[in-house]
């Protein structure tokens, strides 16, 4: 552990927290532009944050001590997610306390809470949402582990930043593993996060919604931890794949000019990951949700088969 | 450079290969799958002629040729003819559910990568790492034809079996011998004619194109 890893510790918390929004609006406004409209300004989550914050909480008559906490916990549990990718330098003096499992682990946390917290109130909206989203999150879970452990056979170690560090920092060699890997993410990143062939953030009215469905109850400063802790799921998950598929330019170990470095490369590839997710959503139409399982079985699959490829091909 | 990184990009074909054939397990669509199909032979094309490359086997170029007209052009050009003049415009009706018959594909890719890891190891070859895929994907076919009930699927399954026979037979020994090679393609070029008849013929007398018909030997 060095002091510039401790910086970089530091760096990344905050600018996954600050960011994060700033990306949901760079998404937004890509897949305005996609689709001939006028965009929102890129700093739309910001003000909406911001209302939301001044605004006054309303609850529910019957809500539980659960419902009030749960934001926080979703909130804080996302933000501890995020500081365990590395996105700015590997060395990372969390990484020792959790490698992928627990990420993954610190994401499905998020998820019982936020459905917990759903069923709370007991409207049928929330209860429906929470079902669907259980439904989603057991099937995404297993591909997402599977896709961690095709790159923890290929860096040997299940520890994010070595594996980060191994493959950042070898001659580059192609990985047919890591191509099928990274399809699987994909599919998994846009269930997880409530994209368009399994849900659609942009609607409140339709019977189809599974994330804001389970929100619909939430008002005030609570609905404005969700919304941030939303977006920084969304940063997760984009820098996740970012760390694992396409590491270069992040910083190695007590390297400051590496981290300084770090900060346009990983602005770039995240502009270019949040207009790839646009033109993605573009591209596809929402599914039934009875599809949604074989799209992740889909995933599932494809991740099961990286870890053969690896075995095969690679071993 | 090509050295380096040529057998690289054959593993990587190697799985693009399995992909397309756990694709079609999938596709529920006739035209889609045709597509597939043809895409598989375009990947076999290229692995093929890269390994020519790499090997520097002149009758290799000539298989890649022959696949590239034959599997990319000439059959899927025959089997999109055929369902237009069949006018099949459904989907296509599977007797296991898909999940199910993806599950059972995972583990014929498992049985296919255990088989073939002794043989792997006996052969010399540069490409020798891609025998289990290309086993794999014969045995992806294979269930592919067993799980469809409809004609135009199961021809589809044949064909792309060939396919992986073919990328078996690179994989193992640098292809088979020029005149068994020709007459293999030649063969299936005559199965795909034949089997066309037969589909026209199978309407004809059922009114459907469900070969579970044929099971019974009388009309009821």
């Amino acid at each position: 552990m060095s002091a510039a890893g401790i910086a970089a510790q530091f760096a990344e918390l905050a600018l996954a927290v600050l960011l994060a929004p700033l990306l949901t609006g760079w998404v937004n406004q890509c897949r305005a532009w996609l689709q001939n409209k006028s965009a929102p300004g890129i700093l739309q989550p910001y003000r909406v944050l911001a209302k939301l914050f001044q605004k006054e909480v309303i609850l529910a008559h019957n809500a539980s001590p659960l419902f009030r906490s749960a934001p926080y916990l979703i909130f804080g549990s996302l933000a501890l997610s995020a500081a365990i990718v590395p996105t700015l330098g590997t060395d990372l003096p969390l990484n020792e306390a959790a490698d992928a499992i627990a990420l993954v682990g610190l994401l499905a946390l998020a998820r019982l809470f936020i459905a917990l917290a759903a069923m709370d109130v007991g409207t049928a909206f929330g209860t429906l949402g929470a079902r669907r989203e259980m439904m989603v999150g057991f099937l995404a879970e297993p591909a997402l582990l599977m896709v961690f452990f095709t790159a923890s056979l290929i860096s040997h170690s299940t520890s994010l930043s070595t594996i980060v560090a191994a493959i950042a920092h070898r001659e580059l060699v192609i990985y047919p593993s890591m191509a099928f890997a990274g399809v699987a993410f994909v599919m998994v990143s846009l269930a997880e996060n409530a994209r368009i062939p399994i849900d659609n953030p942009a609607t409140h009215l339709e019977l189809t919604m599974i994330h804001e469905a389970m929100v619909l109850e939430y008002s005030g400063r609570h609905l404005a931890l969700i919304e941030w802790a939303a977006s920084l799921k969304l940063f997760v998950h984009m820098c996740i794949g970012l760390a694992l598929f396409f590491p270069f330019g992040i910083a190695g170990g007590g390297d400051w000019l590496g981290l300084v470095l770090a900060l346009p490369a990983l602005a770039a590839k995240l502009a270019v990951g949040g207009a790839a997710l646009a033109l993605i959503e573009m591209l596809s139409a929402k599914m039934r949700i009875f599809r949604a399982p074989e799209f992740l079985g889909t995933a599932f699959l494809l991740a099961v088969l990286a870890m053969l490829v690896h075995v095969m091909l690679e071993g | 450079m090509l050295q380096h990184f040529g057998p690289q990009v054959i593993n990587l074909l190697a799985a693009v290969l399995l992909l397309l054939a756990f694709a079609m397990l999938s596709q529920r669509r006739i035209l889609s799958l045709i597509n597939l199909f043809a895409a598989q032979g375009f990947v076999l094309f290229l692995s093929t002629a890269l390994v020519a490359a790499l090997t520097d086997q002149k009758h290799l170029y000539v298989s890649a040729a022959v696949t590239l007209v034959l599997k990319v052009t000439l059959l899927p050009w025959i089997l999109h003819r055929l369902i237009r003049r069949l006018n099949v415009k459904w989907d296509v009706e599977t007797l296991i559910n898909i999940p199910t018959t993806m599950l059972v594909g995972i583990l014929l890719v498992i049985l296919a990568f255990n088989l073939a890891a002794p043989i792997s190891q006996l052969a010399g070859t540069v490409t020798r790492s891609t025998l289990g895929i290309a086993l794999a994907s014969m045995l992806l076919s294979f269930m592919m034809m067993i799980t469809r009930s409809k004609a135009v699927p199961q021809v589809i399954g044949f064909l792309s079996m060939e396919n992986g026979l073919f990328f078996a037979a690179t994989a193992a020994v640098y292809g088979m011998p020029m005149v068994v090679e020709l007459g293999v393609a030649l063969d299936v070029l005559v199965a795909a004619l034949i089997l066309g008849i037969f589909i026209f013929e199978i309407r004809e007398r059922f009114d459907t194109l469900d070969t579970r018909h044929l099971e019974k030997l009388k009309e009821h």
